[in-house]
């Protein structure tokens, strides 16, 4: 294949502005990562209620939490992502639908990805918190109860500490997963690592150099989370349960 | 004698035959073993290289590239040459004529000295300026109106570069949005959410053609480059590119190039049967008497 290897390319200025190659791709990094921290953020909430509600006795809080889980595990990512972006704002009374559609386009295409990756994982968080509290004995629930509890007492000190101990392995693929689906953000435009990988072959026609730097920056950031998370698998593992007893 | 005589002019025959053979190489040499050539195509550009309503590809560059692909079939003696259609994206389509997924691409491929260290380019097959589409009440008359304004084009295009350049060498204050596709960037401009659309004045027109009410639209401002588009094909492969070229250089000058542009332009064309109403430029009248392989900028 003749192909021009040119590493040098990421000092190369870019032709508009003062920044390099380099200053571009750190710039994406950055997005990326707010991106997924932000949207990790609301999964978790969102996630944790859900699966507590997916438990609990009343019939209708369990309606809601499934349909929420269905929706949102079973539509496509990146078609979840076209409907926030562009048919959301369409559906909101006109008055608002303009001011949003006003906005600095990065603000509305973050806004979008963050609430589309956000709710997606969301769905997928909630399904492990409710295996991990389904996982607990009978007895946990029970003796919660036996002692005085009320039952949200009960879970709130009982049963959720335990069952987020229980899946905090599954719950690290969902954060690392949460970094990879970020770049689904690139087909509204916005510009996060991935389309500013593609963004430099546009300008410098280097492909393998940037898909090569992108691929790696993402390994970089998903070791990260990886050492992180394993870190507060150690510090809140329970001793006698699954894999503890150090 | 005689004989001697024949055989000398066997051996000659012989000798040039396989010679020839053996000169064959890099595309030419790759779609004669496989007896196959890989065209690629793209899906929005409208009306060089696009779907129709019967998910056919169709266009005015795809023709040309089917002529080109007509000339690899006489030159190589292969009556029977199978042709592969692959989608490609503004994106994706210097990769994949590097890596041989594809030979060929005729679609709405600037000629540019930054792509010409990586591939090569055909004769040019149409000239364009980068302008403005725009709602025909939005005020917008060219482009310093657009300051502060939101502005669509599509990534991986000259005009994006150029837009980002302006904003930023000019501090017109703009926000450019850069959509995926062409169809997705005119889909920005109906929603309101930019006031313009930045891209060749050919494809604004084949959107325009495309939009839900045409007339609420017109392409208006200076443009801001003149284009050279040509067919994109691998780089140092100089017997494929001759070949190529000498179709197109034929197409220009033999007055096929002008039936297909009155065709693609100044018709009713798929997929709602509406006319472009593109008058032919000076540029395009200048390539139909001198085709060249020139980058225009």
């Amino acid at each position: 294949m003749s192909y021009q290897w040119r590493w040098g390319v990421f000092l190369d200025p870019v032709p508009s502005s003062g920044a390099t190659y380099l200053g571009w791709m750190l710039t994406g990094l950055q997005t990326t990562v707010q991106l997924s921290l932000t949207a990790w953020l609301i999964a978790l909430v969102v996630g944790s209620l859900m699966g507590v509600l997916r438990t609990v006795p009343s019939r209708w809080l369990r309606g809601i939490a499934t349909v929420y889980v269905e929706v949102f595990r079973n539509v496509p990512l990146l078609v979840q992502l076209f409907i926030w972006y562009f048919v959301v704002p369409e559906l909101l009374p006109v008055s608002v639908g303009t001011a949003v559609k006003q906005l600095h386009p990065f603000l509305q295409q973050f806004l979008a990805a963050m609430v589309c990756l956000g709710l997606f994982t969301g769905a997928r968080v909630c399904e492990q918190v409710r295996a991990g509290i389904e996982s607990l004995s009978k007895g946990q629930k029970s003796a919660g109860l036996a002692l005085g509890f009320t039952l949200s007492q009960t879970y709130r000190h009982v049963l959720v500490p335990m069952a987020f101990r229980i899946v905090v392995p599954p719950l690290t693929s969902e954060f690392l997963n949460i970094f990879k689906n970020s770049a689904v953000a690139s087909t509204i435009g916005l510009l996060e690592l991935a389309a500013m990988g593609r963004q430099l072959v546009d300008y410098t026609a280097q492909p393998y150099e940037s898909f090569i730097s992108v691929t790696v920056l993402y390994v970089l950031v998903n070791v990260v989370i990886m050492a992180f998370m394993r870190w507060v698998e150690g510090r809140t593992r329970v001793p006698g349960y699954i894999g503890g007893g150090r | 004698m005689r004989i001697r005589l024949v055989a000398i002019g066997l051996a000659c025959c012989l000798a040039l035959t396989s010679a020839r053979a053996q000169d064959l190489g890099g595309t030419l040499k790759k779609i004669k073993e496989t007896g196959t050539i890989s065209l690629g195509h793209r899906e929005s550009s409208i009306p060089f290289s696009y779907y129709d309503d019967k998910q056919q590809v169709v266009g005015y560059s795809h023709e040309l590239t089917l002529l080109a692909a007509d000339a690899v079939k006489k030159e190589l003696g292969l009556p029977d040459l199978k042709m592969k259609l692959t989608p490609i994206t503004s994106q994706n389509r210097i990769p994949l004529v590097q890596n041989g997924t594809i030979d060929i691409e005729c679609g709405s491929t600037t000629n540019n000295l930054e792509r010409q260290k990586q591939v090569a380019f055909s004769n040019t097959i149409f000239v364009i300026g980068t302008r403005l589409l725009t709602k025909k009440n939005s005020g917008i008359k060219d482009f310093p109106d657009l300051a502060g304004k939101n502005v669509v084009t599509t990534a991986g295009t000259t005009s994006e570069r150029l837009i980002r350049k302006m904003n930023e060498e000019k501090k017109v204050g703009m926000n450019v949005i850069s959509a995926k596709d062409h169809g997705e960037s005119f889909l920005t401009l109906e929603s309101g959410r930019a006031v313009a659309f930045m891209m060749d004045d050919a494809l604004l027109a084949g959107e325009m053609a495309k939009a839900r009410r045409a007339g609420d639209w017109h392409i208006v401002g200076a443009p801001q480059s003149r284009e050279a588009y040509g067919c994109m094909m691998r780089k140092d492969d100089p017997q494929f590119k001759k070949v190529v070229d000498a179709a197109i250089a034929k197409a220009m000058t033999s007055g096929e190039a002008e039936k297909l542009f009155k065709k693609w332009f100044q018709s009713p064309i798929p997929p709602k049967g509406l006319k472009l109403d593109l008058p032919l430029s000076d540029d395009m009248k200048q390539l139909f008497k001198s085709p060249n392989d020139k980058a225009l900028d």
